[in-house]
């Protein structure tokens, strides 16, 4: 049905919803991308149960992406390549057709085998073989779909990046780390005083966040692998707003131990603190660039809070954004032509781009209560933290603003989002 | 420059002592709540019979300064209260209290952390210039983390926009 919907009316807005029954949250996918790519998913053959996982996961990431459209094999279901007839394909308008099987072996493992076939040229783009442990199922309907969006567009996949995030339930505060569907959430930290602020280190083996389980703000960094952590920065005041350089050898972090709130470098275990910014304002939310020399951060400097730009060396301090309205958590896009950040006027916090050779500003969404917008690692999705029916959930938007998910977990708010490395 | 900045804000704090008025005790905006909060947290309170603290009738039940958006300096409606329990520490050295900055939710979360700092360090350094010792305080900022009221709208962010003076059992 939803495929008729799709095929209907492209090029115009709509509203799809796909909803994952049993799931820790549900999916609202709202526009589609300019140009949707024709593909037909066959479900897979093989162990049934296994296949339609498969199958839910491959469709619900290529869906999200908005940038195909799913077509109905409508009964047709080769699983080899010897039975597939390309007129068929061509018939039904489509351009690559994904096939392939999965089994359980003993040992607790599973084996997929996946093609993605050119109908046009009657050739294959892809053929694979994945054997993962029976855990990482939808982990291997990710990286099928990495393989489809990156072949079919040019750009690499994100579905099998990681999101972290903070969930709040009254006075009861969660940091979870999830698949970027939301799936398999793992509790990093549960406390009953605020957790905020998560960064990811470049290689995604750790977090740096800030809790305040000692009664102030604490920075900390933890191992995703261990679950070993240690407190980093803990002077008096606010220790806050870890940022990490793109080789993880530095944090940019926020301390007011010297007075107001300033940006300090340190080394990852805490040592090796000098401070970098020296305005007597708040300075905070230090990102660095992709190629690690300089620093977007937010400031309040020029008497409201307006974002800027400064060399990691300290200084000369550039202010970027001007106009109506404040400017907060600006994030560097992966390519670093440009960056993303909250742009609140009248009330609304809506999420913008900027790009740093035109300095124009380019408004993404509609406003509302739209917080800390972060890229994904291809630069194509934006993250960002949201409000419907009066909960604080998850949401996306297109780097082009055309396509937007509202991801809504199953209990509480989704606060602080940001989308981790490709790794 | 940091220097500079510094002084300034001494040259206010002190003007602003010298220009205290009793008669400045207008309402801020939520000033009644604060008063109902205030009273609520005295009659918890563990201070002993004959304390002021315990006094409900005392300025020094008045527990919380409010500001308006993106303001951290003590308004005037609140500056009887803090000098008033400035005074109380430099006379009760064995008390200590902690000021907790808030903040209303227009802003990031890492920007109200820190406007909530600058608004209880304000605190503190009134305090400390009206006879605090600077052992007896210590500032902390929960930004827009501990909302007292949840709502998207001027009454909730009123209230939000605090520091509360917390005494050490």
């Amino acid at each position: 049905m939803l495929l008729g919907i799709l095929r209907g009316v492209i090029g115009l807005l709509l509203l799809a919803q796909a909803s994952v029954a049993g799931a820790a949250l549900s999916i609202e996918i709202i526009g589609a991308g300019e140009h949707q790519i024709p593909v037909s998913i066959v479900p897979f053959g093989g162990d049934q149960k296994l296949a339609k996982i498969i199958n839910e996961v491959v469709t619900g990431d290529l869906q999200r992406s908005g940038l195909f459209r799913l077509v109905d094999p409508a009964g047709k279901s080769p699983h080899e390549l010897a039975e597939v007839n390309y007129p068929d394909w061509q018939v039904r308008g489509v351009d690559a057709l994904a096939i392939g099987s999965i089994a359980a072996l003993p040992n607790n493992r599973v084996e997929a085998r996946f093609r993605l076939l050119d109908v046009v040229k009657q050739t294959e783009l892809v053929g694979q073989a994945v054997s993962a442990s029976d855990g990482q199922v939808r982990a291997i309907g990710h990286r099928i779909a990495d393989w489809i969006y990156e072949k079919l567009t040019g750009d690499k996949g994100v579905f099998s990046s990681r999101i972290a995030y903070v969930n709040r339930q009254g006075q009861k505060f969660r940091l979870i780390v999830a698949d970027s569907d939301g799936y398999n959430e793992q509790v990093v930290l549960a406390s009953n005083e605020p957790i905020m602020s998560p960064a990811w280190s470049p290689d995604g083996s750790h977090l740096a966040y800030v809790s305040f389980e000692t009664g102030h703000a604490v920075i900390y960094v933890q191992s995703l692998y261990t679950n070993q952590r240690m407190s980093v920065a803990d002077f008096r005041g606010s220790n806050s707003a870890p940022a990490w350089s793109p080789d993880g050898k530095q944090l940019a972090i926020v301390l007011t131990r010297d007075g107001s709130s300033q940006i300090y470098l340190m080394r990852p275990d805490g040592n090796g603190i000098r401070r970098i910014s020296f305005s007597g304002a708040i300075d905070t939310e230090p990102n660095f660039s992709p190629d690690g020399q300089h620093l977007l951060f937010t400031s309040d400097r020029g008497g409201s809070a307006q974002i800027y730009r400064m060399s990691v060396d300290g200084g000369p301090e550039q202010r970027m954004t001007f106009g109506d309205g404040n400017n907060f958590s600006p994030r560097h896009s992966p390519d670093g032509n440009g960056f993303v950040f909250a742009h609140l006027n009248n009330g609304k916090f809506y999420v913008a781009t900027q790009d740093f050779q035109t300095g124009q500003m380019s408004i993404l969404t509609e406003g509302g209560w739209e917080k800390k917008p972060s890229f994904a690692p291809n630069g194509k999705i934006i993250l960002f933290a949201s409000e419907a029916r009066g909960r604080g959930i998850l949401a996306t938007v297109s780097s082009d603003g055309r396509v937007k998910q509202h991801m809504f977990t199953q209990s509480g708010d989704a606060r602080e989002p940001v989308w981790g490395p490709n790794f | 420059m940091k220097k500079l900045v510094i002084s300034i804000v001494l040259v206010n704090l002190l003007a602003a002592c010298a220009s205290e008025k009793p008669k400045e005790t207008s309402a801020a905006p939520g000033s009644s709540s604060a008063a109902k909060s205030a009273a609520a947290s005295s009659a918890s309170s563990p201070a002993t019979a004959g304390d002021p603290l315990n006094d409900p009738a005392s300025i020094l039940a008045k527990r919380s300064v409010y500001y308006p958006f993106d303001v951290a300096t003590v308004q005037d409606a609140d500056k009887p209260a803090v000098q008033a329990h400035a005074k109380y520490l430099s006379g009760h050295a064995n008390r200590k209290v902690r000021l907790e900055g808030n903040c209303d939710e227009r802003g990031s979360n890492e920007y109200n952390l820190a406007l909530g700092q600058r608004r209880a360090d304000g605190v503190k350094k009134m305090l400390e210039l009206g006879g605090a010792k600077t052992s007896q305080t210590e500032s902390v900022s929960y930004g827009e983390e501990k909302p007292k009221a949840s709502a998207h709208n001027e009454a909730a962010w009123a209230q939000n926009r605090r520091t509360d003076l917390m005494y050490a059992k």
